[in-house]
Parts: C-alpha cells; structure tokens; sequence
C-alpha cells in the first residue's frame, strides 16, 4: 500500500504526468457532471461521445464535410503565406514603403474582421470560397508584419558588401534575404495559421451548406449533444495537429540560422 | 539639423502616400458605383453610406445594440479578468503548478474556441449569456498565462533580498512581486480584452438575438447594404476607440 502511494508520488513528481493527472480529472468532472448534474440535453459524458464517434462518422455528410473544411484551410493557409511573403517583401525591404503602408497595415490588422463577414457571404457566396477568402483575410496579415519585421533586421553592411561584390538582385534575395528571414517567417507562419483557423471556423459557423458548420447546426438544432461534441472534439484535434505542424517547424527552423 | 529636416520630410512625403492611397481607394469605390454600374446591392454609393451613418448617430438607434455588446463585453471581461488573475496567481506559487499547467493552458489556448460556441449557444441560449460565457472563456486563457508569468518569473534575487530583509508577507507582495508582475498582467489583460471584444461581436453574428453583430447581420439578410456599411464602419470604430482607450489605460497602470 505505501509503496503505491510512493510511487504514485514518485511520478507526480514529473510534470507531465501530473499534467496527464488534471487532464484525466478534467474529464473525470465532465463525465460526473453529464451523468447526474446536467440535463443530458444540454451535455453528454465524454465517455458516450468516445463511444458515438463511428455514429458521428457515419453520418451521411460528414466525412464530406470534414475534408471540405480541411481543403478550405490548406488553400486559405497557401494563399496567406503566398500573399504574406509577396506583400511582406515588397513592404519590408524598401524603409520608405515600410513607413508608408505598415501603419495602413497595422491598422487593417487592428480592426475586428468578424464585423466584416456578412460581406464576405455577399461577395463570395456561400460555398467554400466565401470561407477561403475569410480565413486568408485573418492570415495574411500577421505573415507580412513579421516578415516585414524579419527583413528589416538584417544588418546592412551584408547588403552592402553583397551588392559591392557583384551580387545580382536574384543573389542577394536568395543568399542573404531569405536565409535571414527564415525564423521570423515561420514565426509568421505559426500566427498566420491561427488565424487562418479563426476565420474558416468562424465563417463555417456562420453559413454553410456543405461544411462542418452544416452539422454543427444540424446538430444543435437537434438537441443532439453527444454527436455535436464528438465533431468538435475531431475538429479540434484537427486544429492542434495543425498547430503543432507549424509549432514544430517553427522551433526546428527558428534555430537554424543562430549565429 | 540637415538628418532631422530630412527625416521630417521622409515623414511627411509617408504620410503624402498614405492620404493618397486613402483618396485613390474612395475615389475608385465612387467611381465603381456611379460610373462603371456595379450592383449597389454589391458595393453602396459611399455617399449613401455616409448619410446613413450620419443618420445613425442621430437618431440614436445604434444605442440598444451597443448597451447589449458593451455589457456582454464588461461582463466577461469581469469574469475573465478576475478569474485569471486568481487562477494565474495560485498557479505561479510555486515552480512545479507552473511547469504542470502552463503548457496546458497554452495548449488549449492555441486552439480556436470558437469551435465550442454551438455548444456554448446550445447549453446558455442565444441570449447574452453564450456570449459572456464564450468571451469569459476566450480571454481567460492569455490573462492567466501572462499573470503566471508575470508573477512566475520574478527575479529569485529580489524575493530572497526581501525576504532576508525582514520583509512580510505583504510587503514582499506590494513591493516587489506586484510591481515585477503588473506591466506583463496588463498587457495579458488587454489582450484579453481585444479577443473578448472579437469573440463576443462574432457570436453576435453567428447567433443572437441582439447586439451589434446581430444588427449587421440582420441588415445583410435585409439586403440594406449601405446601411450595413455604415454599421460596419461604426463597429469598426467603436472598436477602435475601446483599444485606443484599454492602450491607454495599459500605459497608464505601468507608470503606476
């Protein structure tokens, strides 16, 4: 018995198990509160949403509707980077462009973008283009201001002493910008997928036809809880491996260059 | 005085492109609207769109939208500031809770929880209460992770200088703790008010039954578009304004 307990000490001694602890407890709570505290209308435990997963899967529409939204934010996050890095550069490396349009762009970047769905269904439709477009509307601009940011700290004696040696303006791009420029790009790359995330799900959530958002509502509006959690619980599994993609790259590359 | 003249010029020649590039954008949507005939139910004359907001702020109709967002707002700021800065705190005593739920928090933080609003509507309404509860739940996440470390990461030096000093409890807490940890707590609590301010207008326009959200939706399905701009543009600005002030007031706490 004492040694249970001591081994049990033992291992909470390593965070990551005791982390493990407080998540299984969490669950634990979920499960206790879905069973006799809450009407199961409103909330199921967690261990009947494991169990309806195939339920959830086999909805007629939703393996559909899962691979809609996950195309939707591959395009939305290729479109961002691409739009990030063209307009990231164009701004970053001339100072004057910089002071010109990085306070136009901060200030775009400031303002809350949701107010502005309504007008991303007039203009893109309902289908997935509306939410392409409203994901690589929340993308982008993180991209070009850490970019920007990341080209303007490369230190101009390389750039000088590049272009004195005869380095065409190919050369210097691919030799000394892009390698300084790799750490904060994917740095970039790590918000602009944030925010990529935000506004496909938040556009899906709005209107849908075909998408997740399709079944989120067919689902509330069903008074159906136990299959409305399992999507959300595939969807934000979705979202961490997307995140821990980009995470990963960010720390694997963002030691790359430390000299 | 030649670089400082010089650079006042570069400044005044950035700020010559950027009320350029303002003109040049209004003057191209006018033009789009009378000249080259786009659909005003795609695109409003821009003097419509001003008229009507100039009619919004007159005649006051903006106001019952507005008391419903900037409540919701201030309630689950309430929440959310409280609950963080307490969660946060407890957590930062001591090295071990902050190595056991930092990574969690940050975990879950990194995940949109907008995903839950369905759930969220489904178990509080469509009322306020699913917007308070979202927003709460949203900005809890970097309050508490800034006051973790903001408290978390005081110089070990300065505690055990205190301390061999004869400091209280108390005293360690007002004089030194406190004032390490305030600028990182405000700046986690304007954050935390941004994304409030964001997820609460975004599960108004997803599913309410009023609030600024709820009203611009409303006009796009009533297909009043220069309305509907006009709104926009008054969101956008109230929005503006909250930050400029939460700005202000971060700066303001730090000098403190």
């Amino acid at each position: 018995m004492a040694s249970t307990a001591a081994t049990f000490r033992h291992a909470m001694r390593r965070p990551w198990v005791a982390r493990l602890a407080v998540i299984v407890l969490l669950f634990f709570l979920w499960e206790i509160a879905a069973r006799w505290v809450v009407d199961p209308m409103f909330l199921s435990p967690p261990s009947r949403v494991f169990v309806s997963l195939p339920a959830v899967f086999d909805t007629r529409g939703v393996p559909a509707a899962l691979r809609l939204t996950f195309w939707e934010l591959a395009v939305a996050f290729a479109l961002s980077v691409v739009i990030g890095l063209v307009v990231g550069l164009a701004v970053g490396l001339q100072p004057f462009a910089r002071k010109s349009f990085m306070p136009i762009i901060l200030l775009l970047y400031g303002t809350p973008q949701v107010t502005i769905l309504p007008l991303f269904i007039l203009y893109f439709g309902i289908g997935p283009a509306s939410k392409i477009a409203f994901g690589v509307s929340h993308g982008f601009f993180p991209i070009i201001v850490a970019i920007a940011a990341g080209v303007q700290n490369i230190k101009p004696i390389l750039l000088t002493s590049a272009r004195s040696m005869g380095a065409s303006r190919w050369q210097v791009l691919r030799h000394i910008i892009f390698p300084h420029m790799i750490p904060s790009f994917f740095a970039g790359m790590r918000l602009g997928m944030t925010g990529v995330l935000l506004g496909v799900l938040l556009a899906e959530l709005y209107v849908s036809t075909a998408g997740i958002g399709h079944f989120t509502t067919l689902f509330t509006q069903n008074f159906d809880p136990t299959r409305l959690l399992g999507l959300i619980s595939v969807l934000a599994a979705m979202a961490i491996v997307l995140n821990e993609i980009v995470r990963r790259a960010e720390v694997h590359f963002g030691r790359w260059h430390a000299d | 005085m030649t670089p400082s003249r010089k650079e006042r010029q570069g400044r005044l020649a950035s700020r010559a492109v950027q009320a350029t590039f303002l003109i040049v954008l209004i003057v191209l949507w006018y033009l789009a609207t009378t000249r080259w005939r786009v659909s005003p139910l795609l695109l409003p004359n821009p003097v419509t769109v001003l008229q009507d907001f100039w009619d919004i702020l007159k005649t006051g109709e903006f106001i019952g939208d507005l008391r419903v967002t900037l409540t919701e707002l201030a309630a689950a700021f309430a929440i959310s500031a409280t609950s963080g800065v307490i969660v946060g705190y407890l957590l930062s005593r001591s090295q071990y809770r902050i190595r056991v739920c930092e990574p969690l928090f940050a975990g879950i933080y990194s995940i949109p929880i907008i995903l839950f609003l369905p759930l969220y509507v489904l178990f509080f309404g469509l009322g306020p209460a699913s917007k308070i509860a979202l927003g709460a739940t949203i900005s809890f996440f970097p309050i508490a992770l800034s006051t973790i470390a903001g408290f978390g990461y005081v110089d070990k030096v300065f505690v055990v200088a205190a301390r061999s000093m004869g400091a209280s409890d108390y005293q360690l807490f007002r004089y030194v703790l406190m004032p390490a940890a305030l600028p990182i707590i405000l700046s986690g609590m304007r954050m935390g008010f941004t994304v409030a301010l964001l997820s609460i207008i975004g599960s108004e326009t997803i599913a309410s039954l009023a609030g600024l959200g709820h009203r611009i939706v409303h006009l796009a399905e009533g297909m009043e578009i220069a309305r509907m701009f006009a709104y926009i543009a008054f969101v956008v600005a109230i929005a503006l304004i909250l930050n400029t002030l939460v700005s202000a007031l971060e700066a303001r706490g730090k000098r403190f």
